[in-house]
């Protein structure tokens, strides 16, 4: 029972870390450009792909760590601008639900170019997680890529990005133009850049989020949707827009999800969306979001 | 009066493909129960929200009638406990899901529907996973049709069904109410300035949504008489929105012309493409939007229009 409950914990701190960075990137971009972007958990998927093919090309073991990290900045640079360019900049003016229908059909595309590119048998590439070997921990071995990195990066990226968004003139130009985009322009900041930036990183976060998830699990087609609908669970139980929140969230339902996996395999599916919709039913803006005046 | 003619040339056109090729009659009946749970995402749509889930609701009929079936020997029946039942669950979800806008609407949605499909896949012994359950071929009115006969009661069930919903969805509409769903769109505040409700307006046209799918759902159960969880999975619930775009909003027959053009189309795209499919999907509802096209329907009230002028 104790050693489960270890073991539960170390599984779900490991899934809470790829959880956070998938998630924080979707509530950096919600949070300036206003756009829920649904094909999200396809640049995970991509980035989880890429990073499997890079890593088979490396060879070398050594060098998969090497290859995880080019595969998740590649997809961010070149997906990133791409879709806010050639896609989002054309719907910034339009109705809500127009936006999320673009979204929607991007999601559409990128889920058949993942079965186009890489086909739909499953592919396994743990080279990254053989690399660091195990650790024991309270009397149970557990891999250091799963202990150790993926909360390390996690946790880099979480302090980074608090720090780049407070302490920078981009990121604090960024910050304002969530707060108002238009007295924004109005001192002559160019929100077309903070834009194409915000979504850069936000691709890449959730395309880092993919690569360090390939080495621990098969990629199969709709692994994309899976990661959406529950990163969505977790922005909007923290409340859009919040990334510290979305740590705690993330994590929150990242435990209660491998804790269900061990002690009631049935309900793995359903724990996180009941969190969610408890959490919505009493604060219905999410657990550290805050209620927005209506215009009328 | 236009709108009649249009209905009346629809359904002889429908009649002609049936009676054309046998195969026609078995696209034409699931595109007619297509047809049906799309105009349930067209009164959403008309309110300005999206549902990325509404295939929650066709298989919530489908699966009624997949279990109701060894109990239960008349397709009515089960077709009326399939509506029964996605409208409870629309009720359940729906009383939730209402109190929420755009993103949250429509997100909220797929995650509902993405936990249905992994309990239906999930939970074998019930469901029998991914195998899905057969249903056998219930009577219909009390008759025990097979072969062409149940192929045709089918077709002309379906078609009446959709007479009748279109129909009414019609006259919802053009009521106060249906007004004050459209203007959940414009400005929902000033809704709740002149005293209306705005999430019960919603909450009434989502049940609304959830019970057309629910007896799209059933009769897609009885037509291919087999369900699987594929029916919740979130590529159904695109194609549905998909084919709310493609038809047009501005029309209930929209969802119809749609869902006709959609199955012919997918009968021969699909096996040709089967992994590109939902790109190509992705790619024509990419054009219809960014284009700023009302769709089918549109583009008929645009020539309906130019021939009138004329004549």
């Amino acid at each position: 029972m104790g050693l489960l409950l270890l073991l539960a914990t170390l599984d779900g701190l490991a899934y809470a870390a790829q959880l956070f960075m998938v998630a924080v990137g979707l509530t950096l971009v919600f949070g300036v450009l206003k756009i829920l972007n649904v094909a999200h958990g396809s640049l995970f998927a991509i980035g989880a792909y890429l990073a499997s093919t890079l890593v088979g090309l490396a060879g070398a073991p050594e060098l998969s760590l090497l290859a995880l990290a080019l595969a998740a900045m590649a997809t961010g640079a070149v997906m990133g601008p791409l879709i806010e360019r050639g896609l989002l900049a054309r719907i910034y003016e339009k109705e809500h639900v127009l936006q999320l229908l673009v979204t929607f059909a991007l999601f559409m595309i990128l889920e058949d170019v993942q079965k186009l590119v890489w086909g739909v048998q499953p592919l396994f590439e743990d080279a990254p997680v053989r690399l660091l070997g195990q650790v024991e921990v309270g009397g149970i071995f557990y891999t250091a890529y799963q202990l150790l990195l993926l909360p390390g990066v996690a946790a880099v990226a979480l302090v980074a990005l608090t720090w780049f968004l407070r302490r920078t003139l981009l990121g604090r130009t960024i910050v304002a133009v969530t707060h108002d985009r238009e007295a924004a322009t109005a001192i002559g900041i160019d929100v077309r850049r903070v834009h194409l930036v915000t979504f850069t990183i936000g691709a890449g976060l959730a395309a880092l989020g993919g690569a360090l998830a390939a080495p621990t699990t098969s990629l199969v087609p709709g692994i994309g949707v899976q990661m959406i609908v529950l990163s969505f669970a977790v922005v909007a139980t923290a409340g859009l827009g919040q990334i510290e929140g979305a740590a705690v969230t993330a994590l929150l339902i990242g435990l209660a999800r491998s804790l269900a996996v061990y002690f009631a395999p049935e309900l793995e599916v359903v724990i996180p969306y009941l969190l969610m919709v408890a959490v919505l039913l009493v604060r219905p803006a999410g657990l550290f979001g805050r209620t927005v005046l209506q215009r009328v | 009066m236009r709108g009649t003619l249009t209905v009346g040339a629809g359904v002889v056109l429908l009649l002609l493909l049936a009676l054309f090729q046998p195969w026609l009659r078995f696209v034409s009946t699931i595109a007619l129960s297509t047809g049906l749970a799309v105009l349930g995402i067209m009164l959403l749509l008309r309110a300005g929200q999206v549902s990325f889930g509404h295939a929650l609701y066709v298989a919530a009929g489908a699966y009624t009638v997949a279990f109701l079936r060894p109990y239960l020997g008349e397709a009515l029946l089960l077709l009326l406990a399939g509506a029964a039942v996605a409208t409870g669950l629309g009720l359940l979800v729906g009383l939730f899901v209402t109190r929420y806008r755009d993103i949250f609407f429509g997100m909220l949605n797929l995650a509902f529907s993405m936990v249905a499909w992994s309990l239906l896949e999930k939970l074998y012994s019930l469901t029998r996973g991914t195998d899905g359950i057969r249903v056998v071929r219930p009577s219909l009115l009390g008759l025990g049709l097979d072969g062409p006969a149940w192929d045709w009661a089918l077709f002309l069930l379906a078609l009446v069904a959709a007479l009748l919903a279109g129909g009414l969805v019609a006259r919802y509409l053009g009521s106060p109410a249906g007004s004050a769903l459209g203007a959940i769109k414009t400005r929902e505040t000033r809704l709740e300035f002149a005293g209306i409700s705005a999430r019960r307006v919603l909450l009434q046209a989502y049940l609304a949504s959830a019970a057309l799918a629910g007896v799209g759902g059933a009769i897609t159960a009885l037509a291919t008489l087999h369900v699987t969880p594929l029916l919740a999975y979130w590529t159904h619930s695109g194609e549905l929105v998909f084919v709310a775009i493609l038809g047009g909003t501005g029309h209930v027959l929209g969802p119809f012309l749609g869902a006709v053009v959609f199955e012919l189309v997918r009968v021969h795209a699909a096996a040709a493409f089967p992994d590109a499919w939902q790109m190509i999907l992705g790619f024509v509802l990419l054009v219809i939007i960014l284009s700023a096209a009302r769709g089918l329907a549109g583009l008929l009230d645009d020539l309906a229009r130019r021939l009138g002028g004329r004549g």
